[in-house]
């Protein structure tokens, strides 16, 4: 077990993408993720990283030399936010379509218009399709491990996708916690050095990226969703080894009280800190409140959103991002398809709370809670509810 | 009766097409020839990253290929950072003992559209970072892979499907985009310009191209009969008459210095490049003078140029 130390959370991904030894990192600055790469680039400066750090001039060019990166060999990190997220759009399918383990940190932060560089969940919720391994860390600690984790998922060579790790920016991101620091002995133990499935040799010549006509496009598709479906039982694995080496256990779905919980509240990364205390003070006065946070987003954890939400009378869903006009926020949508099948299934509230930088408060639970309640008695009248909107 | 060195010099180039026959390309496509030159010279040791466009569409169909070296394509505009990558990642595992050793040469190639345009950021990032790779732009002067678009590389006067010639119109109505120039700002240590008419000068300048270590880069005019609307049997006239006329001069500047690779006091006149080609078929006489005076002063300024930067000190002189 590591020394217990203090550490800004953005510094923990770096030290986590140091211990696994990354081969090469391509990245640009945007807020709130910047101290990540900044950390990483004084790392190679300092020669305690033995990297090439590629200063890139945009997200699109990072996503793009990190294709480059892994196509040869290389065990390849990067880092974004927001726009950068949005700009790199067009390469995030292109990079888990050509089968690259590329490893991204998300310090999850708004979309503008109007620009706001404070947090929510808009940017990678826009990229829900994107056909790579997804998660959400809610502590320092956490986004550690899973940023370990990502490269033992991603260069599986069963799944061989690439990756991403989601801590919120800023209220994740930019706070100092007690954290463990695992020693490079144990993580070289624990991550050995990536040996690639495919490389681009000219031994071995092979051509990547193709045209894919109508007659093979589908069953290229297929594959692809086959090793993205099938990497499921690949994050278990990975989790339960680190586990058994670094002591500290994660699942898919993580629930808090919400066993006999007839109101549970779904929501995804750090805001489960404040939920928890809702919950606390909640129950305390009787009401029979639970929370379930949904660590792995991709592939969706569907089983475990049933168990753990199956039982219960309402699930009062969180979302820190909107779908206009939409049916609701997107972890919403997707626990309503979820538990659809079920016979007997609670009814879904969307809530949408802590859109660009704004607080979701003790309170904003406590009004979450009150309103399902209402739903419970009168069903519903609004697809979704925006919380804490100032009129 | 000894023989000539234009008979001669084919015969000692490697027979074996690692870009290979039997791709879907158009008939006499120009692009496919300059690649096809390109890749002779760069030889098995070569990884090619390619901008989408005609040459990945008519190389790549799954599950043919015709690239028998290492190859990829990754999207449009970011060949120059595809290519970023690989070198870094060949240049760091290389170090690491993870990657087999030795040179490898790596070959960025995009369209006109794909460098000029869309790509144009990529490749100023690419440059710039002093990557050790050579930039090979096929210049066909319109997006033809999607249908004879108009592009920043499209010259003067021509008639494409988004710049089409009509009443109130004389096709493209802007200058075509000095691409090289661009380039050259960029400092690097070797950029020519070429044109698979020539392929010995083409093969040479790829070979240096590939010996000088960073960025470097290749501007290859690439006749396309398709979008230019000429025979298909005239592509590699086309190409001489763009040299001849003096619309496409051959240059290398190497570290800064300009060198015209023939100086022509007399130089064909452009109405003969432009005729042979629908697309400038609508083009009014007093037109054609217009383009011919533009073509001349260009030239005589690169002439000028060229007898400065021989009388000036090179800034930093590789030999090789």
């Amino acid at each position: 077990m590591g020394e217990r130390i203090g550490l800004e959370v953005s510094l923990a991904v770096s030290e986590a993408v140091k211990l696994a030894r990354v081969d090469a990192v391509a990245a640009y600055p945007i807020t709130p993720q910047t101290h990540i790469v900044e950390e990483l680039a004084q790392m190679v400066a300092d020669g305690e990283l033995d990297a090439y750090y590629i200063m890139v001039e945009s997200e699109h060019s990072a996503m793009s030399a990190c294709c480059g990166t892994a196509a040869v060999g290389a065990r390849t990190f990067t880092a974004t936010a927001s726009q950068g997220l949005a700009l790199m759009h067009e390469m995030l399918f292109i990079a888990s379509g050509l089968r690259l383990p590329i490893v991204m940190a998300i310090a999850n932060r708004a979309l503008s218009a109007p620009l706001s560089i404070w947090g929510d969940q808009s940017d990678v919720m826009a990229e829900r399709d994107i056909g790579w391994v997804q998660m959400f860390a809610e502590t320092g600690q956490e986004a550690f491990d899973l940023t370990l984790c990502c490269f033992k998922i991603a260069e599986d060579p069963r799944v061989i996708l690439p990756t991403i790790i989601n801590i919120d920016g800023f209220t994740l991101s930019h706070v100092v916690e007690p954290l463990e620091l695992e020693s490079q002995e144990d993580v070289d133990a624990w991550l050995p050095t990536y040996v690639p499935v495919h490389v681009l040799d000219p031994a071995k010549p092979t051509t990547v990226g193709p045209v894919g006509f109508p007659e093979i496009y589908t069953e290229i598709r297929k594959q692809q969703d086959m090793a993205l479906i099938g990497s499921y039982d690949v994050v278990l694995e990975v989790w339960e080894s680190f586990e058994k080496k670094f002591g500290r256990a994660y699942k898919p779905v993580e629930s808090y009280r919400a066993d006999d919980a007839e109101i549970i509240i779904n929501l995804i990364g750090a805001i489960a800190g404040t939920a928890r205390i809702a919950v606390d003070r909640m129950r305390e006065e009787g009401k029979k409140v639970g929370l379930v946070r949904t660590r792995l987003w991709r592939p969706y954890p569907f089983e475990e959103m049933r168990k753990a939400l199956g039982g219960a009378k309402a699930v009062a869903v969180v979302d820190r991002a909107l779908s206009f006009g939409g049916p609701g926020g997107p972890i919403a949508s997707e626990l309503r398809s979820c538990l659809y099948p079920l016979d007997k299934k609670p009814v879904v509230a969307s809530y949408i709370a802590g859109l660009g930088g704004r607080d979701v408060t003790i309170e904003d639970f406590y009004t979450i809670v009150a309103e399902t309640e209402k739903v419970l008695e009168t069903g519903y009248t609004d697809e979704y509810k925006m919380i804490g909107v100032r009129e | 009766m000894a023989e000539k060195s234009t008979d001669f010099i084919p015969r000692l180039l490697p027979p074996r097409e690692l870009f290979a026959e039997g791709h879907r390309g158009c008939q006499g496509c120009g692009e496919a020839l300059a690649l096809r030159q390109v890749i002779k010279v760069a030889g098995p040791n070569t990884i090619v990253c390619s901008a989408t466009g005609c040459m990945e569409i008519i190389s790549s169909p799954y599950p043919e290929t015709a690239w028998r070296i290492p190859w990829i394509h990754v999207a449009f505009e970011n060949a120059a950072a595809v290519a970023s990558g690989v070198e870094a990642g060949i240049k760091v595992l290389q170090k690491k003992g993870r990657y087999p050793e030795g040179k490898i040469n790596v070959i960025a190639i995009g369209g006109d559209g794909g460098t000029a345009d869309i790509g144009l950021q990529a490749l100023s990032g690419a440059l710039e970072r002093r990557h050790n790779f050579t930039y090979v732009c096929t210049d066909n002067e319109a997006y033809m892979n999607t249908g004879i678009q108009r592009s920043s590389s499209t010259p003067w006067g021509a008639s494409t499907t988004t710049s089409p010639s009509g009443k109130e119109s004389i096709g493209q109505n802007v200058p075509k985009k000095n691409l090289p120039k661009i380039v050259a700002a960029h400092d690097i240590p070797y950029l020519a310009t070429a044109c698979p008419s020539y392929p010995l000068d083409l093969m040479n300048k790829t070979r240096k191209a590939l010996e000088v270590e960073g960025p470097t880069y290749l501007h290859v005019l690439s006749p396309c009969p398709t979008g230019w609307r000429h025979p298909i049997d005239m592509a590699v006239e086309m190409g001489r008459l763009a040299v001849e006329t003096g619309v496409f001069p051959l240059y290398e500047i190497v570290n800064g210095r300009l060198k015209l690779d023939m100086v022509m006091e007399k130089r064909e006149p452009v109405i003969d490049y432009l005729k042979p080609q629908g697309r400038f078929r609508h083009l009014k006489p007093e037109q054609i003078e217009e383009i011919q005076k533009v073509v001349d002063e260009y030239y005589e300024s690169l002439v000028y140029r060229a007898e400065c930067d021989a009388k000036a000190p090179e800034a930093n002189a590789d030999e090789w």
